[in-house]
């Protein structure tokens, strides 16, 4: 007996940075609902875990010419060429993966031993390292989240696009005897909680859900696209200078279409 | 298990010689080494299954008592809504689990009978208002996602397919669990048979395997990339 599918699905982000005042709200919600742990002093941002990290860009031009863009980085959930997205085709043990039915890459961590190949694979610096295993302040380890499991010291974690709120938002369907959901039952933790309405998230395929119009914004662009990522993070901006850093060409450089070699 | 690994490095190594050694005994007859290989392996092999299966399963699970007994027999005639008084879906679709005192207290907010559990029951935990520690025999690990509601109320499975006769019972049986994972027994299957990727009954063991295995029969589903089976994340938070 085979059940009845569900569609798949394609998530993904839409980020307008003409929004974003880089406030950093996102990046407090995203720590408290994935119980993202932290230490006493974070100055060393290299150890420091941020499954999303506001990003500051300048266009490096003097004052009064200066202009400054922030740029919220969560992980780019690449689709790569058939799933097969850097991280996952370099891990040794499967503890990362590529979902075909909802486009996440999924992080497992009790699966990874640490060999950290993703993140070097990764050209979004969007996978983290734990140093040391999570010590949380006194009392706050009774305000966790039971629906995402903690790390310890010596694997890797990243986002995961907030998945337990799909798991949670399908539970609740299956009860009603549903399948599909809407478009605002499944949300991550960012996009509700950006103030400016600068992240739009879901389903990329889905006609009816705000981000297959967005994406297709003449403003649009992916973060180092060329490197054939195909990520499903896209970001809208009216500067052109915005744009062409995201896609990191070098000065002199143009920014025409690359030609594909195969 | 070390024993266990060489013995298994030793059937790659024994194999071949047998072969060789069969053919030899047609040319060269009373060559009884083989034979004699096969006998000793046997025997050795049988002896660390022995330790393997029986003695250390033993010496790696440690028992433990529920709080109190439950009859789950005698208070199904008692109450009105069947398993779902006590095991029932909240609002959002998650799954009650185990009963808090809430769907106990209507009926013992007073000692009922003259059993030993009930008085413990009332005494301890009722009039003192604390939730009873109950030992979960179907505990699955902190990374694990499970939804009733996909099974019970999509796929319509009875609670038997996954837990086997406890809604029958008359007595709560005892609570073994691993001593170096904390896990629970019934995870990884009680009889030793169970450790040969063998069962019975489907709820004889809940492991990974146990789960992606109905999941492919029953869904087909292979959206993995890298495994062709379900994805990581349907099953893990
Ligand atoms: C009056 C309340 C009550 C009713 C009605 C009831 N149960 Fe229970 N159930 C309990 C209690 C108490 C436990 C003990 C918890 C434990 O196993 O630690 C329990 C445990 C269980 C467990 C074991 C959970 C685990 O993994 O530890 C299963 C399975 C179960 N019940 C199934 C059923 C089924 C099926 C029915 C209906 C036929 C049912 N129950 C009706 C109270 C009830
Ligand atoms: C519908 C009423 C009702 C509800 C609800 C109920 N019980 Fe009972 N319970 C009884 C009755 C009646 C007896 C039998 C008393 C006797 O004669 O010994 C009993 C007996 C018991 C006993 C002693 C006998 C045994 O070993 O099972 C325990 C312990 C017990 N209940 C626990 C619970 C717990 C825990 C819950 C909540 C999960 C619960 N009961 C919910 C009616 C109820
Ligand atoms: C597909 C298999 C499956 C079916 C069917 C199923 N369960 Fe479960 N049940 C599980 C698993 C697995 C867990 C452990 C979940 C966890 O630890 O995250 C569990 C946990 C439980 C628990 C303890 C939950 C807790 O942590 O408090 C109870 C009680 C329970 N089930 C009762 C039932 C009842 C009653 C039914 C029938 C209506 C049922 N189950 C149907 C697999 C199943
Ligand atoms: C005996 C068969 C069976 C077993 C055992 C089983 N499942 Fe399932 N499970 C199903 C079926 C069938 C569905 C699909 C329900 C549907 O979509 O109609 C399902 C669906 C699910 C879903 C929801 C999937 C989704 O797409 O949202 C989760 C989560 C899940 N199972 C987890 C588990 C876990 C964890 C275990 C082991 C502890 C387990 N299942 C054991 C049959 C099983
Ligand atoms: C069908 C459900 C299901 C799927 C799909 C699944 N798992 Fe599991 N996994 C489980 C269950 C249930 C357990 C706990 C029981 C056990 O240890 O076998 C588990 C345990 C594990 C553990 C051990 C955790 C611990 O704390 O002991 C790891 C590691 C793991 N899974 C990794 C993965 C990876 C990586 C994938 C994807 C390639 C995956 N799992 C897919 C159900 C699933």
């Amino acid at each position: 007996m085979t059940q009845e599918h569900r569609k798949a699905k394609k998530f993904g982000m839409v980020i307008d940075l003409d929004k974003c005042t880089g406030c950093g709200s996102c990046m407090v919600a995203c720590m408290a609902e994935n119980n993202v742990p932290f230490r006493e002093n974070e100055t060393d941002k290299l150890k420091s875990i941020t499954w999303m990290r506001v990003y500051k860009l300048t266009n490096g031009k003097p004052y009064p010419k200066e202009e400054i863009c922030y740029l919220p980085r969560p992980c780019m959930h690449c689709e790569g060429h058939k799933g097969h997205s850097p991280c996952v085709t370099v891990c040794p043990a499967i503890a990362t993966d590529y979902d075909m039915d909802t486009g996440i890459v999924s992080q497992i961590p009790t699966r990874c031993f640490g060999c950290r190949y993703c993140m070097a694979a990764c050209p979004y610096h969007a996978r983290y390292f734990n140093w040391w295993d999570p010590v949380w302040p006194e009392g706050m380890e009774k305000s966790l989240s039971p629906n995402v499991s903690p790390r310890m010291r010596g694997v890797v974690e990243k986002c995961t696009f907030c998945f337990h709120r799909y798991q949670l938002a399908l539970d609740k369907a299956y009860a009603e005897e549903r399948r599909e959901l809407e478009e605002h039952e499944y949300q991550t933790s960012c996009t509700q909680a950006c103030p400016s309405d600068a992240i739009t998230f879901g389903d990329l395929l889905n006609k009816n859900h705000a981000v297959y119009k967005l994406k297709k914004s003449t403003n649009a662009f992916r973060l180092l696209e060329k490197l054939g990522t195909n990520p499903k993070i896209y970001y809208l901006s009216s500067r052109e200078w915005v744009r062409r850093a995201g896609d990191n060409y070098r000065p002199g450089e143009g920014t025409g279409k690359i030609k594909s070699h195969h | 298990m070390s024993t266990e690994d060489e013995n298994i490095k030793e059937v790659e190594a024994v194999e071949p010689a047998e072969d060789e050694s069969s053919r030899l005994k047609s040319e060269n007859p009373g060559n009884g080494i083989a034979g004699m290989t096969v006998l000793f392996f046997t025997i050795g092999f049988a002896a660390s299954l022995i330790v393997g299966w029986i003695v250390f399963p033993n010496l790696l699970y440690s028992k433990k008592e529920q709080p109190i007994d439950f009859n789950h027999v005698m208070h199904m005639e008692e109450v009105d809504d069947g398993c779902e008084s006590c095991h029932f879906f909240r609002e959002d679709g998650t799954y009650s689990g185990v009963p808090k005192l809430d769907q106990c207290i209507d009926c013992h907010e007073e000692i009922q009978g003259d059993s030993r559990d009930e008085a413990v029951f009332v005494e301890e935990y009722i009039s003192k208002g604390k939730e009873v520690p109950w030992l979960i025999y179907s505990k699955q690990p902190d990374c694990v996602f499970f939804s009733h509601s996909a099974h019970v109320r999509l796929a319509k499975m009875d609670c038997v397919t996954c837990h086997g006769p406890i809604g029958e019972s008359t007595t709560l049986k005892t609570y073994e669990y691993n001593r170096i994972t904390g896990y629970s027994r019934d995870i990884w299957g009680r009889n030793p048979e169970n450790m040969l990727g063998l069962k019975k009954n489907t709820w004889d063991r809940m492991k990974m395997n146990d789960c992606a295995e109905c999941h492919m029969e029953e869904t087909g589903r292979k959206s993995s990339v890298s495994t062709h089976k379900d994805g990581c994340f349907v099953c893990h938070k």
